[in-house]
């Protein structure tokens, strides 16, 4: 029992990882005002260029630095869809989501052709804090980008409401007109929020192929981006619910890999499912307290 | 050098019709980019990608067989969001579909296909509705943002059917994730002899008319555009608004439903996970693209089915990946709506 519950914990960290990291990411998009639905492609633009440069470069870290920018100018497009020219944020997200997938299996044949073989790197190590320490020890042997995005959420935290920045990019997702009249520059704060965001929804993308695979399979996201925006509303734009909602769901995920190597026989899809069916209970639960960004889905138009 | 300034200033009417065109053009300029730094002619690649396939007469038939669940989700996605609901499911509505007409087909023996047939359209239709009902009521009586529950459950039901597939409905002959044929009688026949082309396609343009004709002639197409145009506006004129989605949410989900069954009977007469090559994501690019028009949607799908097969073309011909399709399309979406605001403006000397 003991056992379980260790193997289970450790799995809930794991996999939570891509969705502190996207749903922190989808944080800074909307917090400014924009739904950025452009967060699965940019996912798995991330798992596949981190990939690719650090199977070319042979380094991890360079590959994890190129997806995190693959992310940034994802982001980028997005905010000259939704800012600029002031596009549907659904469909020009959608259009994001289609391009990147489109770009990273393009450039993933370009680059490895057709093979028998998956091609494949050595991941991260794991880092051990507590070394061979029962109990502690196995729970806490994890990836470094697990401790990396846990300590993200309180990073975000601090920046969006103990910096002069962070006051300017939610007063642009509440308010803009009022911000721009106070001398903040919408269109600015959006984009550098749809960048920043971009580059964390990369880096979970890049966790999945550099930390926990070692390769880039087409499956890779498998609908992660989606969980994200759900994770959101579920965690009421607050940096550290997005925290515990992400653990709830990788918790529940986790449960199920540890049900179904225990071999027990369940219908492990409908495990898979219930993650998604819990947070859209969720929604309906949170939506008469939901306190989305008042700007959020408006564009801006300064005239 | 002169100031140059950009302000709004419309383009005439006569332009709007040209601007599918314009972004036409434009896509094929950025990839031939992408083509040329592969080192290939971009012009012999245009060739296959856009003649090619029209050149025979069987891959011209290809291409109205692809376009075929394009013109239903294109116009499944084009009724929603028409009465301004943003259904992204049609992708889990088709797979709903799918599901229906791959079980209906399977106990649908000795039943003669006069009655088998519509048996399968009307259970994939009930399917697809009852699938997109889940989302369209948290909506319309909780105020649930569909965008995010359609999303979730697009990703809900292919876990649904790979529990059918590795379970009950596991093929006995091959041990394939793949379920059992359907009946004889349940195969939609063929429109041309020798040819992939089936009765789905005459379902597509029959769902297309449909669409056209409601909006055109009914009070509900009405009540619809009202909603669509602003929902506080049409409520105020006595538009019953949760009504008029939840209608136009639940027509959307059954003509997405069509788009499942149109391809297990008549494509693949069986169920497998990859049935919908992305069709219900695409559908949205197609509306897009048709600017929710019925007539505009329907020469849209013609044209991305043309599309898919000549990616094949190309990649064939000229070692081109396959995916090559799918950054035209994305990228002819996202060109697309740029050029509808871009329309809005001009640029003029100070």
């Amino acid at each position: 029992m003991e056992a379980f519950l260790v193997g289970l914990i450790a799995a809930t960290l794991r996999v939570a990882t891509p969705l502190i990291l996207g749903t922190l990411g989808e944080l800074f998009s909307e917090r400014s005002g924009i739904l950025n639905l452009g967060i699965e492609g940019t996912m798995f633009l991330g798992a596949f260029t981190g990939f690719a440069v650090a199977y070319l470069t042979g380094s991890l870290w360079l590959g994890l630095l190129a997806a995190v920018l693959a992310g940034m100018l994802a982001g980028l497009l997005m905010g000259l869809f939704t800012v600029t020219l002031g596009v549907n944020q659904h469909v020009s997200g959608l259009g994001i989501t289609l391009l990147m997938t489109g770009i990273s299996l393009f450039l993933y044949r370009v680059i490895f052709g057709e093979r028998s073989v998956q091609p494949s790197i050595p991941t991260f190590p794991k880092v051990s804090p507590f070394g061979d320490t029962p109990v502690l020890g196995p729970i806490f042997e994890q990836y470094l980008l697990t401790y990396i995005a846990i300590a993200l959420v309180p990073l975000v935290w601090w920046l969006l409401y103990r910096t002069s920045f962070g006051l300017r990019l939610r007063a642009v997702g509440e308010n803009p007109e009022a911000a721009d009249a106070a001398g903040v520059n919408v269109f600015r704060i959006r984009y550098i929020a749809l960048a920043i965001g971009g580059g964390l929804m990369a880096a979970g993308g890049a966790f999945l192929s550099l930390a926990q695979l070692g390769s880039f399979i087409f499956g890779i996201i498998a609908g992660r981006g989606w969980v994200c925006i759900a994770l959101i509303i579920f965690a009421n734009w607050i940096p550290s619910r997005v925290l515990w909602g992400a653990l709830l769901f990788g918790g529940v995920s986790a449960l199920q890999l540890r049900l179904q190597a225990t071999g027990a026989q369940l219908p492990y899809e409908l495990f898979l499912a219930l993650p998604y069916l819990v947070t859209i209970l969720a929604l309906v639960l949170a939506g008469r307290s939901a306190a989305a960004p008042a700007a959020l889905l408006k564009p801006y138009r300064r005239e | 050098m002169p100031r140059l300034k950009i302000e709004r200033y419309p383009a005439p009417l006569w332009v709007r019709p040209l601007i599918p065109v314009i972004s036409i053009v434009v896509t094929f300029l950025l990839t031939s980019l992408v083509v040329l730094a592969l080192n290939k002619n971009p012009f012999e690649a245009f060739y296959y990608f856009l003649i090619a396939p029209l050149a025979s007469q069987s891959s011209a038939i290809e291409v109205l067989v692809k376009s075929t669940p394009l013109l239903l989700t294109g116009a499944a996605v084009t009724f929603a969001f028409s009465a301004g609901y943003y259904n992204i499911g049609a992708e889990g509505q088709l797979l709903a579909g799918a599901v229906a007409a791959a079980g209906l087909g399977m106990v649908l023996q000795n039943v003669p296909p006069v009655l088998a047939i519509p048996i399968m359209i009307v259970g994939g239709f009930a399917a697809g509705m009852a699938y997109a009902a889940i989302p369209a009521l948290l909506k319309t009586r909780l105020d649930v943002d569909e965008v995010v529950t359609t999303l979730l459950l697009n990703t809900v039901i292919l876990f649904f059917i790979s529990f059918l597939l590795n379970g009950v409905w596991r093929s006995p002959v091959s041990g394939w994730p793949q379920s059992p044929e359907i009946a004889d009688s349940a195969i939609f026949p063929r429109l041309i002899p020798r040819t992939r082309l089936h009765l789905g396609f005459l379902l597509a343009w029959i769902s297309i008319g449909a669409v056209w004709l409601v909006f055109r002639r009914t009070a509900l197409g009405l009540r619809m555009r009202a909603v669509g145009l602003g929902k506080e506006a049409a409520r105020f004129a006595g538009v019953k608004v949760e009504q008029t989605m939840l209608t136009a949410a639940l027509i959307s989900g059954g003509i997405a439903g069509l788009a499942g069954v149109s391809e297990v009977a008549g494509i693949h007469y069986h169920l497998i996970e990859a049935i919908s090559n992305n069709f219900g994501y695409t559908g949205i690019i197609v509306a897009m693209l048709g600017a929710l028009n019925p007539l505009g949607v329907s020469l849209a799908a013609l044209f991305l089915g043309l599309l898919d097969t000549g990616a094949q073309t190309v990649s064939r011909a000229m070692g081109i990946p396959i995916y090559l399709g799918n950054i035209v399309q994305s990228a002819l979406l996202l060109i697309t709506l740029a050029a509808l605001v871009l329309q809005n403006y001009r640029i003029r000397r100070e």
